[in-house]
């Protein structure tokens, strides 16, 4: 014993490895905090030599120049700052209660009054708060006489605008064509299988290219444009629609709708329970589609009209008024989501086919219909292994957006561009890019990181 | 993609140890060519030609300047939005790429214009049958046109100003400006009007567009070095004056060694650096300056052989004459 301890003190801190592996890693981070300070002080340095302005004073002067596509931006105050408190207080208040639900071991009914507490915090409340808010709520839309704050905060919804509608397109058609590829209808199949190395093998530049300068430009001018009775009016400057214009009765109309979608929830869930008490499942389709007809109507009858719609109209050079897809933002989204669902229909394929063909034969087995073979048993197995790779089409999404400033839609680079042209603030403005898209790319794995925890392989 | 090359530029501020940049006379003499920083393709400023070789306005204030400094010249195509990031950093010593001179730009920025090579102002192209006539119609119009220029600022400032309204479609490259507005995607074209005689020209049908009579703004276009140098901005000034200067003389690349050797006019002998140490004292050598019009000629020639009414851009002289014919054109006295 005393000769252990003796040799234990003879062994000098340098030759300890645990101490070793400390030393190293304060020298690594000391390094790298060494690296990263001489890299500011040089850019401040150069910056200083060249006799170029640096800081971010700038962002609040007047932009002056236009922007194609101004989507409205919240100004977040008054309402919608109560509306947030009120869902983030909902999600915790929840949180808490099925954290105490799970604690006490109860097993969670659609008869159970907790559900219902969960669904008036996180559903009910926010929305009412939202309403009896709504006043209060105020959005700006940019002009030329805004700050270069507000033009970066336009360029990024137009980002976001198409980042959202692509994940969730791609993924769409991405699903149907991995479904077609595994069809034993062979012409199916095979096209399907084409799509795929069609599609993935092309440059995305070369797509947008074609579906911007190409496909796109053979619609007809404006004088020629093809016209269904004044309700869509396509031609090259974009697709026209005529836009709602809320009226009086619009909130009460949207909650109604609200409202029958959670009835139709309640409904589901009751018609689960049915089955499993059972045997049958309860009625859902018709009582659905009831309750989403009666409840908007009632709205509507009680409360006015709740919205009354704007035709776009030729005015001078455009049609004027109504909602209007201008053709960049169509190429750009229609290119990103042809060119990821390929990637997609391939990740979803090898998800289905990595569930063991027994999962299958089992399920059939057990005289399941074709869809629910594929819906309750292989597809929530497949999750597990399509989750993770679908991240990285996400991300790719996100930054494959960039390329807009190619074919001319006004997303967060080419704003910036702008500005940085306009301005000069180079390192500021590519610091901004920089933050904004790591910001980007860190939320969609975040948020994909959480649902891959939640559908993995619960552990009993 | 372009802004890889802008992402490169920043990295060399950030990482580039601040070491003080030698005089850049020097370090072009011992590099022994000359980097000089164009258009990627702007017909009559910046171009190849049928032999793959450079040609335009630009391109020859980039080779008189290699002249005067006796090296070869090295081109750098830029878009607008890369060019002053690409002189500030080093990466090259001379910026010929119609640059509007600025307040902004002058001050800011780290850089400083040289000599007003063209007087140029933006104006709009329409087609022919759209029977418009001038700027004021163009209420709600949509406007192709190209980012990183003074251009968006000017076309949103001149519409502001007259209570009208335009749809902006912005493109990084010029000639995706032209082809949306070629196929219809847009009502105008708006660049510098010696930029849309240029892009005209590479149009399907030329002959059915216009350029209308306004000029909305003005546009000085001017070579650009880095701030602090002065030699170096001096000796870009003095070879711009220098050609301007000959054809008030009347010398031309054909006649200039006869004229030196010959002439009996004080000031074309000390111009031309037959007498006296002007071009010494730039800290060139004496022959600089026949070098200079032997390889580009006078300004009169360079306007001409690129831009001039012989040329597909069809250009006007107007504003770019010399100032004793109406013009802006004036070199201050060799002497």
């Amino acid at each position: 014993m005393s000769q252990h301890a003796h040799e234990k003190a003879r062994v000098p801190f340098w030759r300890n490895p645990q101490i070793r592996a400390w030393i190293y890693q304060f020298i690594m981070l000391g390094g790298l905090l060494w690296v990263a300070f001489t890299m500011y002080q040089n850019t401040l340095a150069n910056l200083e030599k060249r006799g170029i302005g640096s800081g971010f004073g700038f962002l609040q002067n007047e932009a002056g120049f236009n922007i194609g596509e101004t989507p409205p931006l919240p100004v977040l105050q008054g309402g919608f700052l109560w509306f947030i408190a009120a869902l983030i207080v909902g999600l915790f208040a929840s949180r808490a209660i099925a954290v105490w639900l799970k604690k006490n071991d109860t097993t969670i009914t659609a008869s159970n009054k907790s559900v219902f507490a969960v669904i008036t915090l996180v559903g009910i409340i926010p929305v009412l708060v939202l309403f009896l808010g709504s006043d209060s709520i105020s959005f700006i839309r940019y002009t030329e006489s805004s700050s270069y704050v507000t033009a970066l905060l336009t360029g990024f919804a137009n980002t976001i605008k198409v980042t959202i509608l692509g994940c969730i397109f791609s993924t769409i058609l991405g699903l149907f064509v991995a479904l077609g590829r595994l069809s034993p209808n062979w012409l199916i199949s095979k096209l399907c299988s084409w799509y795929v190395e069609l599609n993935r093998n092309l440059p995305v530049l070369l797509q947008l290219f074609f579906w911007y300068f190409i496909v796109l430009q053979q619609l007809p001018s404006v004088r020629k444009s093809i016209d269904i009775g004044g309700w869509l009016i396509l031609n090259k400057r974009g697709l026209y629609l005529p836009a709602p214009v809320a009226q009086s009765g619009a909130w009460p109309f949207c909650l109604a709708i609200g409202a029958a979608l959670i009835g139709i929830y309640f409904i589901y869930r009751r018609s689960i329970r049915l089955l499993n008490e059972r045997g049958t499942p309860g009625k859902i389709v018709l009582p659905s589609i009831a309750l989403l007809v009666a409840l908007p109507t009632l709205a509507w009858l009680t409360t006015g009209t709740p919205f009354t719609f704007e035709y776009p109209v030729l005015k001078g050079f455009n049609y004027r008024g109504g909602i209007d897809l201008t053709p960049e933002f169509t190429a750009l989204l229609v290119g990103l989501t042809v060119y990821v669902s390929a990637f997609n229909a391939e990740i979803i394929r090898s998800g289905i086919q990595a569930v063991s063909n027994g999962q299958r034969e089992a399920a059939r087995a057990l005289a399941l219909k074709e869809r629910h073979v594929m819906r309750l048993v292989i597809l929530p197995q497949a999750m597990r292994i399509i989750v993770p790779p679908m991240t990285s089409e996400y991300l790719a999404i996100a930054k494959n957006s960039s390329l807009a400033v190619a074919i001319g839609y006004p997303d967060f680079v080419s704003v910036g561009g702008t500005i940085l042209n306009q301005s000069g603030q180079a390192v500021e403005i590519v610091g901004i890019w920089m933050g904004v898209y790591l910001s980007i790319s860190l939320l969609i794995s975040l948020g994909m990181n959480w649902y891959n925890a939640k559908i993995k392989l619960v552990e009993r | 993609m372009r802004t890889t090359r802008t992402l490169a530029l920043v990295l060399a501020f950030v990482l580039t140890a601040s070491c003080a940049f030698a005089s850049t006379l020097q370090d072009v003499t011992k590099r022994g060519y000359l980097k000089c920083g164009t258009h990627i393709e702007n017909p009559g400023f910046s171009a190849l030609d049928s032999s793959g070789k450079r040609i335009g306005f630009d391109v020859d204030f980039c080779r008189a300047v290699g002249a005067a400094t006796n090296v070869d010249v090295k081109y750098t195509p830029l878009t607008s939005k890369e060019r002053l990031p690409a002189l500030q950093s080093g990466e090259i010593d001379l910026l010929s790429r119609t640059t509007t001179q600025t307040m902004s730009r002058d001050t800011n920025l780290g850089l400083d214009f040289t000599v007003v090579t063209l007087y140029d102002g933006q104006g709009l192209m329409v087609r022919k049958e759209l029977g418009i006539t001038k700027a004021s119609e163009l209420d709600g119009a949509t406007i192709c046109l190209q980012t990183g220029s003074t251009t968006e600022l000017n076309v949103a400032d001149y519409f502001r100003k007259h209570n009208m309204k335009f749809t902006p479609v912005v493109f990084d490259k010029q000639p995706d400006v032209r082809k949306a507005y070629d196929t219809g995607r847009c009502d105008v074209h708006t660049t510098d009007v010696s930029g849309l005689a240029a892009q005209r020209s590479l149009m399907e049908k030329p002959e059915e567009h216009i350029i209308l009579p306004e000029l909305i703004s003005k546009e000085p276009l001017a070579p650009v070095v880095r701030h602090g140098d002065n030699q170096w901005g001096d000796i870009v000034r003095w070879t711009i004056w220098l050609t301007m200067a000959a054809e008030e003389k009347g010398i031309t690349a054909e006649n200039v060694e006869k004229v030196s050797k010959e002439t009996k006019d004080p000031e074309v002998q000390r111009m031309l650096g037959v007498t006296g140490t002007l071009w010494q004292n730039l800290g060139l050598d004496k022959d600089a300056p026949v070098r200079i019009i032997k390889t580009v000629g006078n300004y009169g020639d360079i306007f001409e052989r690129n831009l001039g009414i012989n040329t597909p851009l069809r250009l006007e002289r107007g504003y770019n004459k010399q100032w004793n014919e109406g013009g802006l054109i004036y070199a201050p006295p060799f002497r």
